[in-house]
């Protein structure tokens, strides 16, 4: 455990060194300090996971990775995020946010029979309350010449 | 000061706004009686809907979210030992053991009613400490500004974290966050790489709606574990013995409420470890302390009652300081600045009746509970079957679109996954999230002040000490940080044996 907190923390701070600027005084200063505190820390975490390396596995899984469901499960999660994000515009919200649902329902088991119809709906529900009632302009994409 | 209260009065009873704390209330207790829903989400996924709310129905929408969230965790916790939010989780298995005794009645009743009574309490205790406090902090200066928000940082980083190292290293994490962008004292763009959507910052409302909401979605999406079975029949009448239950333990209400509004105020520090420390006190204290664990309701009075007082605890340090005393309250700040109600205690003196406002919300909020909290253990058999295979999904997208709407920018999107599945990884290799959330939240402001008392002082670190109550706020800083040192080598001379015992 120690460990597979050790590996997050190294890849995290591998990225924190290079950022700190070298510019003048005034705005450098705070990062400065901030990054020396992150390097500090994460210099005796290493330490300690150095210790305890003998004792503990190099990486200890939760039980859910063994799983290929749950995997796929939480790469769904946050893949559909993404697809949102790359879609929306051009395939509009509607569309969207169905294919989001559709693939998060069949994953985390929801019968098949509600699927798509739950789907739907919600999408629908979502977009009258954000597009209608709270003006927020969601795109249309493909559907722009049905706006209503 | 009555003129004010009226217009308090006026606002708060306005028909919109009953009406949305109404909604809040039946969104809380559902939002709470779902085990994986915590309150801060519940929080989170307000926020894009309060966005197009005036300032008062949206800290009540929070205020009342919130309060019936706490209270109705008790309810899974009780019925399936599942607690609803991290707060029911100290006396989840008393209830539980209560409920098998047959008496689910008198743990839901004295949930809900000590709940109610610890939430008062606080509210009480942050109607006299906030106008007080505020009018102490006129004569603070960018000195004393300094190390207060250093003193919330340290006890966000010692005091409610068990792992002092993975908490300072967090909340280093969250200072380098809140440097990103033109927000600093010199109006130099730091950390943008260029990106102009770096340049304002990372939006701090869709980073939390990740941290809190995304997290828990893709917990739920690689849990494993079996789904849990109810006990119960059917609930009777829950008020059933409440009265004697406040005659008997009228001391540990009284501390239950009191030490759950300190820990709330505290900054990192919310309602559950205000539930934890005060169960465990009650247990420490206990005539009985044998009969713990085993169904006794003692404990459930007390700790229920602390956390319902931290969650007003916890606004006392947000409105006079702008520190936040729990995740909650951080989130209540970002609302606050969208809105122009800046906190701080200027806000008690140009727009006091904002203040009564929020003051009426809370009152108004814990006494609602009661009876909507029958309500909701009279459906809780339903809601406890709503599949949430069906409803994380839904919230996932709701969360995508809210977070959308609050710039209507997809760069805001990207935040929040990142920070969600951050938020996750931390959190499931025991980095504590409180003091990251904190430095995103108070960067800014202890960079500000840190820079303009440098300038003042001439670069002299002396002037950080000269004014009498910065200095009194300086040692109370230092003393935080080394008191642990102190303590782990005290603890070092005691011999090994003794030292595993503890």
């Amino acid at each position: 455990m120690v460990l597979a907190a050790l590996s997050a923390a190294i890849l995290i701070h591998i990225q924190a060194f290079p950022k700190t600027p070298g510019q003048n005084v005034g705005p450098a200063l705070f990062p400065g300090i901030i990054a020396a505190g992150i390097g500090i820390g994460a210099l005796i975490l290493i330490a300690r996971g150095w210790a305890a390396r003998v004792r503990v596995p190099w990486l200890t899984l939760a039980p859910w990775t063994r799983s290929p469901r749950h995997v796929l499960a939480c790469l769904l999660v946050i893949g559909s995020v993404v697809f949102y994000i790359l879609v929306a515009d051009s395939l509009g919200f509607l569309l969207t946010a169905t294919i989001m649902l559709v693939a998060l329902f069949a994953v985390l088991q929801v019968p098949l029979r509600w699927n798509l119809p739950v789907a739907v709906i919600v999408s629908f529900c979502i977009h009258f309350a954000f597009y209608k009632m709270l003006k927020v302009p969601l795109p249309w994409g493909v559907l722009k010449d049905h706006i209503w | 000061m009555w003129g004010a209260l009226g217009q308090a009065f006026a606002m708060v009873f306005e028909p919109y706004t009953i009406f949305v704390m109404i909604g809040a209330s039946l969104f809380g207790l559902f939002v709470g009686a779902v085990p994986g829903l915590t309150a801060t989400m519940a929080t989170a996924l307000l926020v894009p809907v309060t966005f197009f709310m005036a300032p008062i129905p949206a800290i009540a929408a929070i205020v009342t979210a919130t309060a019936m969230a706490i209270f109705s965790g008790d309810i899974p916790g009780c019925l399936l030992r599942i607690p609803g939010t991290p707060a029911s989780a100290a006396y989840t298995d008393e209830a539980y053991a209560l409920t098998k005794k047959g008496q689910a009645e008198l743990a839901l009743g004295a949930g809900l009613v000590f709940s109610a009574v610890g939430g008062l309490f606080g509210t009480a205790v942050l109607i006299v400490a906030a106008p007080a406090l505020a009018d102490f902090a006129l004569k603070f200066s960018s000195f004393e500004y300094f190390w207060l928000v250093l003193l919330g940082l340290t006890c966000a980083v010692f005091i409610t974290s068990d792992r002092p190292l993975k908490g300072l290293i967090m909340l280093f994490l969250g200072l380098l966050v809140a440097c990103v962008g033109l927000g600093n004292p010199a109006g130099f763009p730091r950390f943008t790489f260029g990106n102009t959507e770096l340049l304002g910052g990372i939006g701090m409302i869709s980073m939390m709606i990740g941290m809190f909401a995304i997290s828990e979605i893709i917990r739920f999406a690689v849990d494993t574990s079996p789904p849990a079975v109810m006990v119960v029949e059917k609930v009777g009448n829950i008020f059933a013995g409440q009265w004697g239950l406040a005659k008997k333990y009228p001391i540990q209400i009284l501390r239950g409420s009191a030490l759950g509004t300190l820990v709330g105020a505290l900054p990192g520090a919310g309602a559950d470890i205000a539930a934890w420390m005060s169960y465990a006190m009650s247990k420490k204290f206990s005539k009985e302390p044998e009969k713990f664990g085993t169904g006794h309701i003692e404990g459930i009075v007390e700790s229920g009652s602390a956390n319902n007082s931290a969650l007003a605890g916890a606004w006392i340090p947000a409105l006079v300081f702008g520190i936040p005393g729990d995740s909650i309250t951080a989130i209540v700040i970002g609302v606050l600045y969208m809105k122009n109600m800046n906190p701080g205690p200027t806000l008690f003196t140009t727009n006091p009746q904002n203040i009564y406002a929020v003051f009426l919300l809370f009152i108004i909020a814990n006494i609602i509970m009661i009876p909507l909290g029958v309500l909701c253990i009279k459906a809780a058999k339903r809601i406890l079957k709503v599949p949430r295979n069906i409803l994380m999904p839904v919230i996932l997208l709701f969360c995508a679109v809210g977070t959308f709407a609050i710039n209507n920018a997809l760069f805001d999107i990207g935040v929040m996954l990142a920070a969600g599945v951050i938020a996750y990884v931390l959190e499931e290799n025991d980095f504590p999230i409180a003091p990251a959330i904190l430095g995103v939240v108070l960067g800014g402001m202890l960079e500000e002040n840190f820079i303009s008392s440098m300038i003042k002082s001439d670069s002299n670190l002396l002037g950080f000490v000269n004014r009498p109550i910065a200095a009194v706020l300086a040692v109370l800083t230092l003393l935080v940080w080394f008191t642990p040192v102190v303590m782990t080598m005290l603890h070092k001379k005691v011999p090994l044996e003794e030292y595993i015992h503890h």
